[in-house]
């Protein structure tokens, strides 16, 4: 157990030493990149609803990631009971399981 | 065979759909069994698919959320969410979080960040790594010990009790998470998410790779518990950063939801085989993806270092994800599908009698 305690410390200070060193291990490069604007291209886009989609990504990122984030948790939550439905319907008891480590 | 090709309309790239289906499967299969994001195999897979980085990483965001959603619903009806730890644990993980983004920034102002990260990465997952083999190697001595003395080892005991020791740290105030059965000072999972909120903002990651360790090793929580309170962070930190990164436009959602659809079935999988794998059947497995992932990590560092070598270093690292995503896959659908046989007939039998 000493043994494990020591490769431990060794471990803890190698990775410690690694995020105090890090700066001065970066110092020799540039600056950074400046932000790119992304424009979605509508042209050859056939789909109405896909249209209409990448319009409002190019009119407004606010309504679309508010949009974004409305439907992503609302399908997870719909996925998610669609996917319960039918799992319950194998016959498997899904309210309890054994809580064991071993 | 056009029609398995998708034209994505935000980044503009046609994707092979199916792809992503499955990407999404894999991913709600190892995340609902781990408690993870995901975010080393399915960006990675995003961006093999053809999407560009900066998407790759906007779009997994976005599916993992939802993913996470979906698991921590089923793993809830499991019992094996606690709540109120989550939520205090979420405290820290925003404050650790945004530090090591400032720390990020700072990096960035004065050079080489994506180097130093990667480097810091490697030692994090070789850590992971070693604490859960020497937990395993602990347990079975353990187990040894008790049988030369003729006792039984508690079936919910650990190798390592690292939690048990920092949760006799008695600092007001104490709070009992009754479902995870950990009797602790508040201040022991805050400053853990702090500690792993920290690691997750200066490697760009979910989390969930350090957190679930985290919360098995650092707060002694039992191994089902740290998988469905993990996914519950994961959900909650997730839709964090779908609205950060969608409103810097970096979101395809139409491929995030064609994911979710896979993710809906390989979640279900996931969690359901949980309830047929004891708690050291999770760690072993989960050691080995971490190995997984610090092969992947270590080739792409290599790749950097010998440009001449990129090619094929690159594609030895996508080979190494894609081999232990469906390696690991393959073993929990097994387990999943034996388990619920077995269960069936076991029902069947009892009805017969």
């Amino acid at each position: 157990m000493k043994k494990l305690r020591r490769v431990w410390a060794f471990v803890f200070c190698c990775a410690l030493s690694l995020i105090l060193l890090a700066p001065s291990l970066a110092a020799a490069a540039g600056g950074g990149a400046k932000p790119i604007a992304i424009v979605a291209d509508t042209r050859f886009i056939e789909n109405d609803l896909l249209h209409w989609w990448a319009q409002m990504y190019n009119e407004s990122h606010l309504t679309f990631a508010l949009m974004t984030m409305i439907i992503i948790p609302l399908l997870g939550c719909v996925l998610g009971f669609v996917a319960d439905f039918f799992m319950k319907m194998t016959g498997i008891n899904l309210e309890h399981r054994e809580l064991a480590e071993k | 065979m056009d029609w398995l090709y998708l034209m994505m309309p935000i980044a503009g790239v046609n994707i092979f759909w199916p792809g992503l289906v499955i990407l999404g499967l894999g991913v709600g299969i190892i995340g609902g069994f781990f408690g993870l994001g995901g975010a080393w195999m399915v960006t990675p897979g995003l961006n093999i698919l053809g999407f560009p980085m900066a998407f790759a990483i906007g779009t997994d965001v976005a599916q993992m959320a939802g993913k996470s959603l979906i698991s921590t619903m089923r793993h809830g009806r499991f019992g094996n969410v606690d709540y109120l730890l989550g939520i205090t644990m979420l405290v820290g993980t925003v404050v650790g979080v945004e530090i090591g983004a400032q720390m990020v920034m700072w990096l960035e102002r004065i050079g080489r960040v994506d180097q130093v990260v990667r480097w810091i990465y490697v030692v994090l997952l070789a850590c992971i790594a070693w604490i859960v083999f020497a937990d395993v190697a602990k347990r079975k001595a353990k187990e040894r010990e008790a049988l030369q003395a003729g006792k039984e080892v508690s079936n919910l005991e650990s190798g390592l009790d690292w939690g048990a020791k920092l949760q006799a740290i008695r600092i007001p105030p104490m709070v009992h998470f009754k479902q995870a059965g950990v009797y602790c000072s508040m201040w022991l999972p805050v400053c853990v998410a702090v500690f792993t909120g920290w690691l997750a903002g200066i490697l760009g990651i979910g989390g969930g790779l350090i957190r679930m360790p985290a919360l098995v090793y650092l707060i002694g929580c039992p191994t089902h518990l740290a998988v469905g309170t993990d996914l519950f962070e994961v959900a909650i930190s997730g839709l964090y950063a779908t609205a950060s990164f969608t409103y810097k436009g970096r979101t395809e959602l139409l491929a995030a939801v064609i994911m979710l659809c896979g993710a809906a079935i390989g979640a279900q999988i996931g969690v359901v085989a949980t309830k047929y794998v004891k708690g050291y059947g999770i760690r072993i497995v989960f050691g080995l993806a971490v190995i997984g992932c610090l092969v992947s990590v270590l080739l792409r560092q290599l790749a950097s270092i010998f440009p001449d070598a990129r090619v094929i270093l690159n594609n030895l690292a996508a080979a190494d994800v894609l081999g232990f995503v469906s390696a690991i896959s393959i073993y929990i659908t097994v387990k999943m599908v034996s388990g619920a046989k077995a269960e069936i007939a076991a029902k069947k039998q009892a009805a017969g009698n």
